[in-house]
């Protein structure tokens, strides 16, 4: 018998970065200015995104797949982390969690995302799931001394937890219906033997979407997210409020339209009402809140819920529009979480939605940040939100989903209050006292590309567009 | 397609007219916020220059076609087959010049009474004129909603940073009630987009023929965009408190340009797009139209605030607006969209008028002043003119438009033309009763002292009468616009029904 080498070419972005941040790691011990570790991050995932462009293809006997929609997935998680490390650098040092394993640990978390991203078999999506489950609940936590970090830590780990039973669960069973762990041998045998209206198989499904749903943070499965995200050093909120989620659509895209494919109908009766409390119980309970990070952990449930509609539209149009959201998102979200970083000084916590009041008389350059970002998440043109907003609608409307996008932009149009809450305190009242911001050019430069990108995509989003579909057009 | 795709001038000169505020306001964010008087002069400028820069538009008209005239058309996200795409007709041409006449006014009007973020101030200014001349001059439907809805965000704002006590709740209910209007709009435009397939081109969308359930289900889609911003009954209620609390330019620039962006939405989509549901919803159109009419009227009589009994008769002009559009007749239709001119030119002036007042003595209270006409002849004077301008008293220019909408209106439903002139009437009582109790009687504390108008605000006032009494002796100048337009669009909303529906139903058929 003879052993052949897989072929390594497609995993090699992955080899990279593991070989990279496993250095990153060590050198980190002999490195004292924690910067610079911040530093090397962002040249490890330059040497990522560079070598992303040749690794199309499968290995592994199909375990991995690197096409272009797990390729445009990889970029939108690698944007992250990147603009993730941009906003901790000076904030780290403030909450005095200023560890070179922090950036370790993101970069784990995020190989464990791209991992997620190319798996063609459960089983690597189970690996790569936990690998990035596992470091993100170390960041919730991150924070020792602050107990509501402590208690996002371990209610993150414990729901995470419940999620990957239910995942495992649903793998067993689906390997006990049709023998393979393998997402295209999976369609292949339900496909062969009928077995569409199976029960075991039905309720596999309903396992995956469950586990799925706690990963996207989809109602009811939500419970986690506020709480998580309030506790959580804000760096890493922005983090997780993109990534895990990101991640999260990326295997619920490729799960359930590979080896669920034939079972089309049956999972859209499940999607379309848990999409439609999401962006119901999203909207409406953000109106309520009033610390911001809550408040956007909310908005965040709700976003979920839109992004849901185009997985539940189930073509490739519907899933182009998932991978331009998602990428939009990044750069809304987390530009509204790097404004609520610069709040943060060392006595200043500026994270409680009173905060904001006048700052525009104050700080009128982050107020016009702010503004913008509060507007694109609301989804008001010209800027990317809408963009963003737009080409979900048209894909569930092209496939037959109008009542549900009615539903959608009335619950798009009931976010604008408490978006437009932030701009009010902001532009319409009085300072109260005097906000210090705590500005680095690391966190500028983030807040730059955020705005441009927002502003950019929103008037000139042709590239974007014609980039997503031609990454789907193989799916 | 007969429409020609011309553009007479050697340049783009729409996509100047937008990019020039928007240029302007880029230029003003780059200047010192301290510099307050430049920044006023700067603003003041720029808006004068696109006045300017609009004249040509006036002279160089083709009035003989009903085509869309200076054309410009570039692909912009060829992914949806969307195209930037402007273009005006007979009916959009008057608000563009309109829009650009009254932000040198509204800027004029501001001088003195905008004492906080100045530079932000002239900033939303500049933007809301570039996003209102856009609305206008869209000839494709998403670079029209693109447009409409980035006019919410410096609106927003203009009315929520500069306006009155009750400001915040006035803009958050501005907001959401257009916004939400605007997004079943936008589910719409999406349904019309993919069932023919993929285009979002205006021009081509109205030469098509739609089922007759499809048109039904668009145009309250529609409806619920265009409705709220008119504002038809029953949902003007955002309007009062927006017009009330909003600063006096943000009031002028409501009531003039912003919403005849509804009315203006019904003619250049609703009718031509969905002619068969139009004509049958016709007489729900024409019922809220009267409801508006009367109901806004009678409210006025209740008013305490000046600024708030203006408001509500926006709500009873604007009801004489869509009455005459949905008349379906040319008289109705051409005193329709000359009334929105006019609205926008009076109210617009009501509106000065009274921020020139407040200025001074900073209350809206009605029983506050008394007397003004014995202290402020001159202001007495021109807002005699604004006040007779709004009963519609003939030589002015309210007579032309109430005239030809009352005379469309007879001939679609004699009902609701009588009901209609009782408006007038009411009309009348409330608009000289306000005058009576303001400039008559005897003199009131706060008023007495007060010094008259200055160049200034005389200027921001004078272009205001003038256009009144041109539009009231010489309306033709005005309505030769639209003459042509105005018929092709009655050519497809009358002609395409009878023959619309039986090839919608065979269709139907078909599908089935």
């Amino acid at each position: 018998m003879q052993f052949l080498m897989p072929d390594l070419g497609p995993v090699m972005p992955e080899i990279i970065m593991t070989v990279l941040t496993l250095l990153i790691l060590l050198a980190d011990l002999v490195i004292k200015r924690k910067e610079t570790v911040a530093l090397l991050s962002v040249f490890c995932i330059a040497a990522v995104v560079y070598s992303l462009k040749g690794s199309l293809g499968t290995t592994f006997n199909g375990m991995f797949i690197s096409d272009g929609y797990s390729i445009f997935f990889k970029l939108i998680f690698l944007l992250n982390v990147i603009m993730t490390i941009l906003i901790s650098v000076r904030y780290i040092v403030i909450e005095k969690i200023n560890f070179g394993e922090y950036y370790a640990l993101i970069l784990f978390s995020t190989l464990g995302m791209m991992i997620m991203a190319s798996a063609g078999d459960l089983i690597v999506l189970y690996l790569g799931l936990e690998l990035m489950a596992l470091s993100t609940y170390i960041l919730a936590g991150f924070i020792r001394y602050d107990v509501r970090s402590n208690e996002a830590a371990v209610k993150y780990f414990l729901l995470g937890a419940f999620a990957s039973a239910f995942l495992l669960y649903g793998t067993s069973l689906i390997y006990g219906l049709t023998g393979s762990t393998d997402l295209r041998a999976i369609a292949g045998y339900i496909a062969e033997k009928g077995l569409a209206g199976n029960q075991a198989l039905l309720l596999s499904m309903i396992f995956f979407a469950v586990a799925f749903s706690f990963k996207i943070a989809a109602v009811p499965f939500h419970m986690w997210a506020p709480d998580a995200y309030e506790g959580a050093p804000t760096s890493i909120t922005a983090y997780m409020s993109v990534g895990p989620k990101a991640a999260g659509f990326a295997v619920l895209g490729r799960v359930f339209l590979t080896a669920f494919g034939s079972l089309r109908v049956e999972w859209s009766v499940i999607l379309i009402p848990i999409a439609i409390l999401t962006m119901g119980v999203g909207n409406i309970v953000a109106i309520s809140q009033t610390n911001i990070k809550r408040m956007l952990a909310y908005s965040s449930i709700a976003h979920a819920g839109y992004i849901l509609l185009g997985i539940i539209a189930g073509t490739q149009d519907g899933l182009a529009s998932v991978m331009v959201y998602l990428l939009i998102y990044a750069f809304m979200n987390i530009g509204a979480f790097g404004v609520i970083i610069m709040l943060r000084s060392e006595n200043f916590k500026g994270d409680s939605l009173e905060d904001y009041e006048g700052l525009a008389k104050t700080h009128p350059v982050a107020a016009a940040l702010m503004l913008v970002f509060m507007f694109s998440l609301t989804g008001i043109p010209p800027t990317a939100g809408f963009i963003g907003k737009f080409s979900l609608f048209v894909s569930a409307i092209n496939a037959g989903y109008t009542g549900v996008v009615i539903i959608a932009v009335i619950f798009s149009a009931i976010s604008a209050y408490f978006y437009l809450r932030v701009v009010m305190l902001m532009y319409m009242k009085e300072p109260k006292e005097t906000v210090v911001l705590s500005t680095s050019p690391a966190l500028s430069l983030a807040l730059a590309v955020a705005l441009i990108c927002v502003l950019a995509i929103g008037v000139a989003p042709a590239t974007l567009l014609n980039f997503a579909k031609f990454a789907v057009a193989g799916f | 397609m007969d429409q020609a795709t011309v553009n007479t001038l050697g340049f783009p000169i729409l996509s100047l007219l937008i990019f020039l505020p928007v240029a302007g306001a880029l230029g003003l964010l780059l200047m010192k916020s301290s510099q307050e008087g430049l920044i006023r002069m700067f603003a003041l400028l720029v808006s004068i220059a696109g006045f300017l820069l609009s004249l040509p538009l006036f002279t160089a008209f083709d009035k003989t076609t009903h085509a869309m005239q200076f054309v410009e058309r570039h692909a912009w996200i060829p992914a949806w087959n969307i195209n930037y795409h402007l273009g005006l007709d007979g009916i959009s041409i008057l608000f563009v010049l309109l829009s650009t006449l009254v932000t040198i006014l509204c800027i004029l009007i501001s001088w003195n009474s905008i004492k906080v973020k100045v530079k932000e101030f002239y900033i939303s200014l500049l933007v809301v004129e570039a996003a209102m001349i856009g609305v206008f001059c869209s000839l494709d439907f998403f670079l029209f909603y693109i447009f409409w809805e980035a006019m919410l965000i410096p609106m927003y704002l203009l009315i929520g940073v500069w306006g009155g006590p009750n400001r915040i709740y006035a803009a958050v209910k501005f907001f959401l009630f257009t916004l939400v209007g605007s997004v079943l709009m936008l589910v719409g435009i999406i349904v019309l987009y993919l069932y023919s397939g993929g285009t979002f081109n205006i021009l081509e969308l109205s030469t098509r023929i739609y089922p007759y359930d499809m048109q039904l289900w668009l145009f309250w889609a529609f409806f619920a965009a265009f409705a709220v911003k008119v504002p038809m009954f029953p949902v003007h209620t955002w309007l009062p408190d927006a017009h009330t609390e909003a600063p006096t330019a943000g009031s002028v620039i409501l009531a003039a340009v912003l919403i005849k962006m509804g009315a203006y939405g019904f003619l250049r989509f609703s009718l031509p797009i969905l002619p068969e549901a139009s004509k049958a919803m016709t007489p729900v159109m024409i019922t809220l139209s009267v409801i508006a009419i009367i109901y806004g009227g009678i409210i006025c009589l209740a008013q305490t605030d000046l600024k708030r009994l203006i408001a509500y008769s926006s709500v009873s002009h604007m009801g004489f607006v869509t009455l005459g559009i949905f008349a379906l007749n040319v008289q109705g239709m051409e005193g329709g969209i000359l009334q929105m001119i006019n609205h926008g030119i009076v109210t617009g002036g009501l509106f000065l008028g009274v921020g020139v007042i407040y200025d001074r003595t900073h209350t809206r209270q009605i029983s506050d002043y008394g007397g003004v006409a014995s202290v402020m002849p001159v202001y007495a004077s021109l807002f005699i003119v604004f006040t007779f301008a709004s009963i519609g008293l003939p030589a002015t220019n309210g007579f032309i438009g109430e005239f030809l909408i009352l005379l469309g209106g007879f001939k679609a439903n004699q009902w609701a033309g009588v009901l209609a002139a009782s408006g007038i009437i009411i009309g009348a009582g409330y608009m000289l009763w306000l005058y009576q109790r303001v400039f008559f009687m005897e003199t009131s504390e706060k008023v007495s002292g007060l010094h008259d108008l200055d160049t200034r605000e005389l200027i921001a006032l004078l272009p205001m009468v003038i256009l009144i009494f041109w539009i009231g002796i010489y309306p033709d100048t005005f309505l030769g616009f639209m003459h042509e337009s105005v018929r092709h669009l009655l050519e497809r909303v009358n002609s395409g029904s009878a023959h619309g529906v039986s090839v919608a139903k065979n269709i139907v058929e078909i599908l089935k």
